[in-house]
């Protein structure tokens, strides 16, 4: 596998501008708190955060790829890394892991053990079917499609709910191919 | 350690929360979407105000708190502060924000420039719809500012005015 360059998004986060993460932690709890109140069912509350995060998504990705320096990731593999390793690092500021790749390479969990979504957070008995961080697998998932890859985003393990880690799944259904020639080049 | 984010986290979350509420929620209530915006601004800026006063006296009048928002609050949500404070000391505190961050990177939808001024009601139509785009985005800094002055015991409505942009206005009065 040819490197990648930079392996981690240490330098990257540091280059960044950013800020005191309260603001961002707040602000998110805030909008769970107010779609609880708005939408009263639980599941269609992870469906909007889901759909929050896909927009964002399809947006951070060129940020991503403008200030990464990533060069072309060879396959799904490659790609689930560098999502773990410098996307999380270079905008949430923590690392990721990838574990449990299934035989064909299509299927893998990327492993968090800090979030500072959650700092502050308990989960009351009322909202024990709230995925509170949904807005993350959104945000994978919506990344990913803008690369040709369509991909299934669940969790697995949740530490709101007592899990010893945060485990996405991420399962790769296909990879679309790029149409060539791109229009705006003419 | 302070644990830090990229600021275009921050970014993203709020445009999309207010994208979401616009024009998802309640496409066809912009009252009602100001009013959930506002009110998840009055959440975090209770919050936060809570968080950032804990280690300090009481303040012993409005203006000291206000004094506190433009300063230390600000600070912390920008790295700057508040750049001119006014009041009629009956109440009503301006505070003027030169270049206010979160309406730096804001684009209004260019459909809207194409609109031919001789038809004067599109035009003006277009016009509410770029200041009510903004203004949409500045319900949840209003929110804020309420949220962290009635955790320090003021009650007050907030409104901003941009009719200097890219300076921000944030009125607060103060009820008696």
């Amino acid at each position: 596998m040819p490197p990648v360059a930079p392996r981690s998004g240490d330098s990257i986060f540091a280059n960044l501008e950013h800020m005191n993460a309260e603001l961002f932690t707040l602000t998110y709890g805030a909008i769970v708190r107010q779609l609880i109140t708005d939408l009263e069912e639980v599941d269609e509350v992870n469906k909007q955060l889901d759909q929050m995060g896909y927009n964002i998504g399809v947006r951070l990705i060129d940020e991503f790829l403008a200030k990464s320096n990533i060069s072309r990731c060879v396959d799904f593999k490659e790609t689930a890394e560098v999502i773990a390793k410098v996307g999380f690092k270079m905008f949430l500021g923590v690392t990721a892991s990838v574990i449990n790749w299934d035989a064909d390479g299509t299927s893998c969990s990327i492993v968090l053990e800090d979030n500072p979504l959650v700092d502050f957070v308990e989960l009351p008995d009322n909202c024990q079917g709230l995925h509170y961080c949904n807005i993350l697998s959104g945000v994978v998932r919506g990344a990913l499609e803008m690369v040709s890859m369509k991909t299934e985003v669940t969790w697995v393990r949740d530490m709101l709910r007592g899990d010893e880690v945060y485990e996405l799944n991420v399962k790769l259904i296909k990879q679309v191919p790029e149409e060539y020639p791109y229009k705006d080049d003419e | 350690m302070v644990r830090e984010v990229a600021e275009s986290c921050v970014d993203s979350l709020l445009t999309e929360m207010v994208a979401s509420y616009c024009n998802r929620f309640y496409a066809n209530k912009p009252e009602l979407a100001a009013r959930r915006i506002e009110a998840i601004g009055y959440q975090v800026g209770h919050q936060l105000s809570e968080r950032y006063t804990m280690e300090r006296p009481r303040f012993s009048d409005h203006l000291e708190a206000i004094k506190f928002i433009c300063k230390d609050f600000w600070t912390e949500l920008f790295k700057k502060q508040i750049d001119n404070l006014k009041t009629n000391h009956r109440g009503t505190f301006v505070l003027q924000d030169n270049k206010f961050p979160w309406l730096e990177r804001i684009s209004i939808d260019p459909s809207t420039d194409k609109v031919n001024s001789a038809e004067d009601d599109s035009f003006t139509t277009a016009e509410n719809k770029a200041a009510s785009t903004i203004s949409m985005h500045l319900y949840y800094p209003c929110g804020i500012i309420r949220g962290a002055l009635s955790n320090l015991g003021i009650t007050c409505a907030v409104t901003a005015d941009i009719s200097n942009l890219p300076a921000c206005s944030f009125v607060v009065r103060v009820k008696a």
